[in-house]
């Protein structure tokens, strides 16, 4: 999957010791990783594993109890308007203004990105996603499909070095989730960008991962090729390997 | 402050007006309708209190300038609730943007709103009852400025508390500026409140306003005591305002709340 194993020696992310309390509830317990230039890692785990908490801290949306995130070697919490220039973030479960057009809303995006020349990075980005056609139309009469791709192509707009993605496909049907993934490979592949990816979708997972990440009650408990994880829990896929850790196998 | 990342914010609001009627009918139906209402109810009150001058400038003025408050207050709070409905907070707070940077961008957006009500209202004042709210002059214009930087003050305070306590305390959004009302002296001067009232009427910006606007309908000059007063206490209402949002915005990422606002 990796194309290139040199890229393994230039973290990009470094996350050391990151630990969220809340409440006395320990939603992430001193996990630590890296991630490297031009890698998909997936982050997987059952519900409440702490998967989102983890992204949200690399987001700079929660601050972490404990622990150092660094991102392109800098400290997030001293540098977060430094480091949101250069990354971008997706989730199926975030929408956008609904009364606004797909270009209305795309614009107001490449305006706060501050993107040179931002029609024709719009109009080429939705071409990318053969969603050209729905630009005026208003993003209350878009399918959920749809919105899915327009929040891809926001995430996209600022060309960033590393895009979060919190269950991209979750809303896609098994041919447009296909082309999705195909189209994020591609992107991967031109412009060497990482990925850090979350879904239940374990083929997806596999497919998609170079990498991966398995957090159970807040911990990793897994971390390597998908292969790798394989391996070690003795599944024969990855969602083998869900199965038997999230029912305490 | 990124000039791009306000006015990108500025566009997005400005965006939602042009196709739809039930948010231009809250900048220009609601102001419009108040003033006719209030219009009739003092033309019917001047007939038995007939000797009580300027009764229709003192409460016509009252009630545009009351306006211009609410307004202010309800340009960032309402565009706040905007961002939280259309659940885009996450994509605004995940790119570049200062918090300083969006209350700044909603500060024009209800700029924006507040002018295009207050040029209906003053319009229609003028035709319905032949009240001229430019005969306070010069005097208007930091009038207007103190009433605008205390809705502000509060517009960001609602904010701040939406953040904390999430969808459930939207109805602050329209509740917080009438809690200030009673002690603002809008529409009766100070001096009929009760006493205790009265002190705490000396700490709102607003009450130096609109009783500054009676001296100048009664021909008393301009209220220097008072726009001065109004300016002072205002400086420290949006300082505190802005200190109680980034302290609140700082519990609101410690507690993760950030990502959940909206559910």
């Amino acid at each position: 999957m990796i194309e290139d194993v040199n890229m393994l020696t230039n973290p990009i992310v470094e996350i050391s010791g990151l630990t969220k309390i809340f409440n006395g509830l320990r939603a992430v317990d001193n996990i630590s990783f890296e991630m490297y230039v031009g890698e998909i890692l997936g982050l997987l785990g059952p519900n409440g594993a702490g998967k989102t908490t983890t992204l949200q801290m690399l987001l700079a949306l929660t601050t972490p109890t404990s622990g150092d995130i660094k991102i392109f070697g800098l400290d997030l919490e001293r540098n977060r308007e430094k480091i949101l220039k250069e990354v971008n973030f997706s989730s199926s479960y975030v929408a956008m203004p609904y009364s606004l057009t797909v270009m209305e809303n795309l614009m107001v995006f490449a305006r706060l990105y501050n993107i040179k020349n931002p029609q024709a990075r719009i109009v080429g980005l939705l071409k990318d996603f053969e969603i050209e056609e729905i630009k005026d139309k208003t993003v209350r009469s878009l399918s959920s499909g749809q919105i899915t791709r327009v929040c891809l192509i926001k995430a996209l707009l600022n060309e960033p070095k590393i895009l979060f993605l919190d269950e991209p496909t979750a809303s896609l049907d098994p041919d447009i989730a296909d082309k999705t993934r195909r189209l994020l490979k591609k992107i991967k592949k031109e412009r060497g960008i990482s990925i850090l990816y979350t879904s239940h979708n374990m083929r997806e997972m596999e497919e998609m991962s170079d990498r991966i990440i398995f957090l159970d009650k807040g911990r990793i408990i897994a971390m390597g090729r998908p292969e790798e994880v394989r391996a070690q829990f003795k599944g024969e896929s990855l969602e083998d390997v869900f199965l038997k850790i999230a029912r305490q196998l | 402050m990124k000039i791009h990342r306000v006015l990108a914010l500025v566009i997005r609001h400005l965006y939602l007006y042009k196709r739809s009627i039930p948010r231009l009918m809250e900048v220009f139906y609601w102001p419009f309708l108040d003033l006719v209402i209030w219009g009739f109810i003092t033309i019917y009150l001047t007939k038995f209190k007939g000797t009580l001058p300027d009764f229709i400038a003192f409460l016509l003025g009252a009630l545009i300038l009351w306006d211009i408050l609410f307004r202010s207050q309800q340009g960032l709070s309402v565009s706040f609730l905007e961002d939280m409905w259309a659940r885009n907070l996450l994509n605004i707070f995940v790119s570049p943007i200062r918090p300083i940077e969006y209350i700044f961008a909603l500060m024009l957006v209800s700029i924006v709103k507040l002018l295009l009500a207050s040029i209906v209202m003053v319009i229609f004042a003028w035709l319905f009852y032949s009240f001229n709210i430019f005969l306070l002059g010069l005097s208007l214009i930091p009038m207007i400025v103190n009433l605008v930087i205390m809705g502000w003050g509060l517009g960001i305070i609602t904010m701040a508390l939406i953040l904390r306590l999430g969808q459930e305390a939207e109805v602050l959004a329209w509740a917080v500026a009438f809690l200030f009302q009673p002690v603002s002296a809008v529409f009766y001067p100070v001096s009929v409140l009760p006493p205790f009232l009265q002190t705490i009427a000396q700490f709102i910006p607003a009450s130096h306003i609109f009783e500054g606007m009676r001296i100048i309908i009664s021909g008393g000059g301009f209220p220097m005591h008072d726009v001065l007063w109004a300016t002072a206490l205002n400086f420290i209402y949006i300082l505190t305002a802005l200190v109680f949002f980034y302290w609140n915005f700082s519990i609101v990422r410690r507690k993760g709340l950030l990502a959940r606002i909206g559910e």
